[in-house]
C-alpha cells in the first residue's frame, strides 16, 4: 500500500514536471516501484521483466531520444479544463465499472475457480515447476510466437525509421 | 464495514484508475511528443496492474510449484502481461523513433508548432 | 569517448556478472523466475552498458550491426521452426510432445528451444534499437 502511494506520487511528478530529463528519470523510478508492486502481487516473472525492461531499457531509450531532441517542454497554451473534464469523466466511468469486480485477494473469484487449471496440469504434463514458463512456452506457445514476431516487426520498423539518415532524407 | 474499509480493501483499484486517468490526461493535454509517449506507457502499465491484481490470492505464493505450498496465484495473467511488457517496450521504442524523425523534419517536438508549420506551407 | 577510470573498471567488473546472470536466468527459467524475455533484455542491456562506456565503435567491432540484424529474424525462425518440427512429427503446430522419446522430455526440449528463440530475438532487438538511436546521434 505504501508502494502504491509512492507510485501515485511519482505519477503526479511525471504529469507536472516540464523538464523532460526529470521525466525520464521519474519514469525509471515509476517502473521500479511498479516492479515492487508486481512482486507483492506474487507475479515474480513479470516483476523481473518490468525491472529490466521498464527501469533499464526504456529509460536508456528515452534519454537517447532526449539527446537527439529538446529537453524542455513548452508551457501548455491551451486551457487544461477540457482534458481534465474528459479524464475525470473517464475515471468516474472506470470506478463505476470496477465496482462490480470481486474484492482483492480472495480465492473464490471466477479467475481462480473457472480459469484454466494450469497449476494442476503443469507438473503432470510438462514436468516444469515454473508454471508461468510452461504457460508461456507450451500451452500458449502460439501467442508467444506472435509476440516474438511483434518484437521483430517493432525492431525492423525502428531500424527503417532511424538507419542511414543520408539515404532517407529525400523522401520527406 | 464503512467507506474507509472499502477504500483500504480495494486500494489497488483506486491507484489503477488514477494511473490510467493520469496517462490519458497527459496524452490529451500535453503537446510535447515525448511526454505523450510517456503518458501512453503510463496508461499501459496501469493495465498491467489491472490484470495482475485479480490473480493474487492473499496468503498464496508465486506460481512456482513446490510440495510445501498449495495456494498459488493464477499464472495465466502473468504470462499475458509478461509478453505485453516486452511488446510495450517495442512500441515505446517505435514511438520514440517517430519522435526523433519528426524532430528532424520539423525542428520541434511540440504539437502546436508542428501544426503552425504545416499551415505555413 | 570519455576516459573515466571509475566507469571503465566498474563496467569491466559488472559485464561478466551481467552476462552470467543473463545465462542463469535463461537456463534456469524452468525452475525459478526467468526465461527468454528477461534474459534477452539483460544481455541486451549488458551490450548497451558496454557501448555507453566504451563507445559505439568498440561495440560494433564485437557485435557488428549486420550480425545483430541477422539475429532478429533468426530467433523468430527458431521459434517457428520448432513448431514446424512438431507439425512434421505428426502432431499439432507448436506441440512438443513428439520431439523426444516421451512427451515430458519432449515438452522440456521444446520449451528450451523456444525460449532460446525468444532470447535471440529479444536481445538482438534491444541492441539493434540502441544502435539505431546511438548511430543517429553521432551524425
Amino acid at each position: 500500500m505504501v508502494v502504491l502511494t509512492l507510485l501515485a506520487a511519482t505519477t503526479v511528478g511525471i504529469v507536472r514536471v516540464r523538464n523532460l530529463f526529470a521525466v525520464a528519470i521519474l519514469t525509471g523510478v515509476y517502473s521500479f516501484l511498479m516492479a515492487s508492486v508486481m512482486l507483492v502481487l506474487d507475479a515474480v516473472d513479470v516483476a523481473m521483466t518490468e525491472a529490466t525492461v521498464g527501469a533499464g531499457v526504456a529509460t536508456v531509450l528515452m534519454l537517447g531520444t532526449l539527446s537527439l531532441t529538446k529537453t524542455e517542454e513548452n508551457r501548455p497554451i491551451h486551457s487544461v479544463a477540457l482534458p481534465l473534464f474528459v479524464a475525470a469523466l473517464t475515471g468516474a466511468v472506470l470506478i463505476w465499472g470496477m465496482s462490480g469486480l470481486p474484492d482483492f485477494g480472495i480465492a473464490e473469484t471466477p479467475v481462480h475457480l473457472d480459469g484454466p487449471d494450469y497449476v494442476d496440469r503443469s507438473l503432470k504434463e510438462i514436468g516444469i515447476p515454473n508454471v508461468v514458463t510452461s504457460v508461456l512456452a507450451s500451452y500458449r506457445g502460439f501467442d508467444t510466437l506472435g509476440e516474438v514476431v511483434v518484437i521483430f516487426t517493432g525492431g525492423i520498423a525502428v531500424l527503417m525509421l532511424l538507419k542511414r539518415p543520408a539515404a532517407r532524407k529525400e523522401d520527406e | 464495514m464503512g467507506v474507509i474499509d472499502e477504500l483500504v480493501a480495494n486500494y489497488n483499484r483506486w491507484i489503477i484508475v488514477f494511473l490510467m486517468v493520469a496517462g490519458l490526461y497527459i496524452v490529451i493535454a500535453r503537446g510535447n511528443m515525448v511526454k505523450k509517449v510517456v503518458g501512453l506507457s503510463l496508461f499501459q502499465t496501469s493495465v498491467y496492474l489491472l490484470f495482475l491484481a485479480p490473480a493474487k490470492i492473499l496468503g498464496g505464493t508465486p506460481p512456482i510449484l513446490h510440495p510445501d505450498f498449495t495456494v498459488y496465484a493464477q499464472p495465466l495473467p502473468h504470462a499475458l502481461i509478461l509478453t505485453a511488457i516486452v511488446v510495450g517496450v517495442a512500441t515505446v521504442a517505435l514511438g520514440l523513433a517517430l519522435v526523433v524523425r519528426i524532430n528532424e523534419a520539423y525542428g520541434t517536438i511540440e504539437e502546436d508548432e508542428i501544426f503552425a508549420k504545416d499551415d505555413d506551407d | 569517448m570519455r576516459m573515466d577510470v571509475v566507469l571503465r573498471v566498474a563496467t569491466k567488473l559488472l559485464l561478466p556478472l551481467m552476462l552470467v546472470f543473463g545465462a542463469y536466468v535463461q537456463l534456469h527459467g524452468e525452475y525459478s523466475p526467468g526465461g527468454g524475455f528477461q534474459a534477452g533484455v539483460i544481455v541486451g542491456a549488458a551490450g548497451i552498458l558496454f557501448s555507453l562506456v566504451y563507445g559505439l565503435e568498440a561495440t560494433t567491432r564485437i557485435m557488428p550491426v549486420y550480425v545483430v540484424e541477422a539475429l532478429i529474424p533468426l530467433g523468430a525462425v527458431i521459434f517457428a521452426g520448432v513448431g514446424v518440427v512438431g507439425f512434421l512429427a505428426g502432431d499439432n503446430y507448436l506441440a512438443y510432445g513428439q520431439l523426444a522419446g516421451d512427451p515430458k522430455s519432449g515438452q522440456k526440449l521444446g520449451i528450451i528451444l523456444v525460449e532460446a528463440g525468444v532470447f535471440v530475438t529479444v536481445s538482438a532487438t534491444v541492441l539493434a534499437i540502441f544502435y539505431a538511436f546511438a548511430g543517429r546521434g553521432v551524425r
